[in-house]
């Protein structure tokens, strides 16, 4: 109804809601020591030592594509660096059949469930045993094993589909939410308003977590929107919000994990925001020195989450300088290796280029197919990818 | 078999799909207790509950992208857009997410549960806003079925074919023909099979072609040009993606004349690729150009909307055109 509970005013009262200021919860000092008063989290030690694992394999996996890329053996890549814990800590904090819904620059979340580095570089590669037959650019990766949604390039896109397919597990009634991530940036779209609304009028078991990194590619969060970050949003919708220190493991991993007891046991949706910084360019196309100084990714570049966790681990004697180099040389060793193999495997079957547009083949498809196959067979010499494939059929 | 108006086909063709599947969902605006604007979902949240069948917010993208969710996830969503001219705000979730789920994902994940209902069509002196008919930009866009009912049986029919099939459906209603329309309708669940089309009279001098509203005006102008000797095959298309190809070409080639009517605008409509597909098929048969009679390149009129549409008169003179030229 049109009423509200709200007090009732004789003068025209404005307000623009500065009143409301969301603080940002830490719990670890770049030292990897505790803040004073905070409470050190419920984590055990093979769980800090999974995140941790897959925060280095995410950090090298990028540092050594982006190599990759730059001496042009792939075509295009994305980094997550600077990111790692605001997507490690989250994803560790789900159940590993809750789903991710992500938006490109979460390789962290799908390290942390186990896709394996052969996985990761046939994508890459869009090799024969790419999941996505070679259709998608890099790093669209995607697994049903894993409970990780492929990726589609168009921001988003995938915050509503969260919702839906949130509510499609709320209603089936297995215990388990969506997490869907984004930047600030796509969280102007209006695909972002449309899926928070939705999920808190039928209050659905969603995490909506947002990555303040800071950029848009060029364009600054201050250029995006007018208000102190996205969290406030969440108070137009009625919703329960978070921001964290996103380079702080045990802040991101703590928020997610209660938010997630909110969305699963009350059907809450929550927002997070991670405060974080992309420490790499927007993709392996962008520079970033044509938008920001250098001073000031040596400021975040201090801020590092790897380090702070790994200073954390040391504290606790869980993990030591030794640890860190088997560690680092074992992760470097494997993606060379898995490189070199991924690129050496032959490309996706021809008939992949008409397989999956619907469940099966339509007529003219098929016809245009066979058109297809009996030109290549004309021109061998120039589909060397697919003149093999041609030879048979019509 | 049960009389029924279309609506009333459409309601019954939710009801089967909901009562059959649990996991069949009916949303979209003012589709839950209200039964939505015209009430093809009369009832369904009265007897399925507040969680299968339900209103939304005011948000076409989100209703679509909401439902790509529920469909990945293993649901079958049947969304409603209020009226095919509100589809746009959902271009984006329909064109580059439903379309697009299973191809890019290598089949891991697909959308192939959703169906999109959406009153389309002028005759209603809806103006600009409550008249469209956009089955072009969808039939554009691979991965997705486009389909197109003409009578209460067929509704039903297609309906439940497309709530079953396994791609994304866009289900486009004649909404002028939701009263209008009436005859008898299995009680059963049935299916039509989508991709066909479906010779509704034979004749030997002429094929007329449409889908939709436009059958019951090529109907009338059939009649007026039957008077005159003139014999007519008519053909209801059906499923504009993917369109059935050989029952038109075979039917081009007993004719050797094709009139293809629709109400959207002609240039960019499908009527063009019909005659682009068709010249090639049936080159050599041809009698005569392929005519298309279509709505005009405006946007949709309101007071002259009669004059802006397709007729039965127009369909008449070019069915006599192309069998004269």
């Amino acid at each position: 109804m049109t009423t509200t509970k709200a007090k009732v005013v004789y003068s025209p009262a404005f307000t623009d809601g500065a009143e409301f200021r969301i603080p940002t919860f830490k719990l670890l000092k770049q030292d990897g020591s505790l803040y004073k008063g905070a409470k050190a989290p419920d984590l055990e030690k093979d769980k800090a030592l999974r995140i941790y694992r897959a925060m280095v394999t995410t950090r090298i996996l990028d540092e050594r594509m982006l190599a990759a890329q730059r001496q042009g053996r792939l075509s295009f890549y994305m980094q997550c660096t600077g990111e790692e814990a605001a997507v490690v800590g989250s994803a560790a904090a789900l159940d590993d059949a809750d789903m991710i819904m992500a938006q490109y620059r979460e390789q962290g979340a799908l390290a942390y469930r186990g896709f394996t580095i052969d996985e990761f570089m046939n994508q890459l590669f869009g090799n024969e045993l790419d999941y996505g037959k070679g259709r998608q650019m890099p790093v669209h990766y995607g697994s049903s094993k894993l409970n990780y949604m492929t990726i589609s390039s168009p921001l988003a896109t995938q915050i509503p589909q969260a919702t839906g397919y949130a509510y499609g597990q709320k209603l089936a009634g297995d215990g388990h939410c969506t997490i869907t991530y984004f930047g600030e940036g796509a969280a102007s779209e209006g695909d972002f308003h449309a899926a928070l609304n939705m999920a808190a009028v039928h209050r659905v078991p969603v995490i909506f977590l947002c990555r303040n990194n800071g950029y848009a590619i060029s364009t600054p969060a201050a250029e995006q929107f007018a208000a102190d970050g996205v969290a406030p949003r969440a108070y137009g919708y009625k919703m329960d919000v978070i921001r964290v220190d996103g380079n702080d493991i045990l802040a991101v991993h703590e928020a997610t994990r209660a938010a997630r007891t909110l969305a699963v046991e009350h059907n809450r949706p929550v927002l997070i925001e991670t405060m974080t910084y992309r420490l790499a360019a927007h993709s392996s196309s962008d520079d970033p020195s044509g938008y920001r100084s250098k001073d000031e990714e040596a400021v975040w570049r201090e801020k590092d989450p790897i380090l702070r966790m790994r200073l954390w681990l040391e504290s606790k004697k869980w993990w030591n300088e030794d640890d860190e180099k088997q560690l680092q040389e074992n992760m470097r060793r494997e993606v060379l290796e898995t490189m070199k193999r991924a690129q050496k495997r032959p490309p996706p079957a021809l008939d992949t280029l008409v397989s999956d547009v619907y469940d099966q083949v339509p007529p003219a498809l098929a016809e245009q197919f066979d058109s297809l196959k009996a030109h290549i067979r004309r021109h061998p010499d120039a589909y060397p990818k697919s003149a093999e494939h041609a030879k048979g059929g019509a | 078999m049960t009389q029924m108006n279309m609506l009333q086909a459409i309601n019954n063709a939710l009801n089967t799909a909901m009562a059959a599947n649990e996991r069949v969902l009916c949303f979209g605006e003012d589709v839950g207790v209200f039964g939505g604007v015209f009430r093809a979902t009369s009832n369904l949240q009265q007897k399925y509950g507040k969680d299968r069948c339900f209103n939304t917010p005011l948000v076409e993208q989100g209703i679509i992208g909401f439902a790509n969710g529920l469909a990945a996830q293993g649901s079958v969503p049947v969304a409603e857009i209020q009226f095919a001219d509100y589809i746009f705000p959902a271009f984006d979730q329909i064109v580059n997410e439903s379309a697009k789920f299973r191809y890019r994902s290598g089949n891991l994940f697909n959308v192939g549960g959703l169906t999109i209902r959406a009153p389309y069509g002028g005759g209603i002196a809806g103006g600009l806003y409550h008249s469209q008919s956009p089955e072009a930009y969808f039939a554009h866009t691979p991965g997705l079925k486009v389909v197109v009912p003409r009578n209460p049986h067929q509704a039903k029919g297609l309906l439940l074919a497309a709530i079953h099939d396994q791609n994304p459906t866009l289900f486009f209603e004649p909404k002028r023909l939701y009263r209008a329309s009436v005859g008898e309708v299995p009680d059963e669940d049935y299916r039509l099979p989508l991709g066909e089309a479906e010779v509704l009279k034979e004749g030997t001098d002429v094929t007329v072609l449409g889908w939709g509203a436009q059958m019951e005006v090529i109907e009338h102008a059939v009649e007026m040009a039957e008077k005159e000797g003139i014999s007519c095959e008519v053909i209801d298309l059906r499923t504009i993606l993917p369109w059935d190809v050989e029952t038109v070409a075979n039917s081009v080639f007993k004719t050797g004349r094709l009139v293809v009517t629709h109400e959207a605008p002609l240039t960019g409509g499908f009527a063009g690729e019909i005659a682009a597909t068709i010249q090639e098929r049936c080159f050599l048969y041809l009698e005569s150009p392929i005519a298309r009679v279509t709505g005009m390149d405006t946007p949709f009129p309101l007071v002259l909307e009669k004059e802006h549409l397709p007729n039965h008169l127009k369909v008449y003179e070019a069915i006599r055109s192309s069998v004269e030229f």
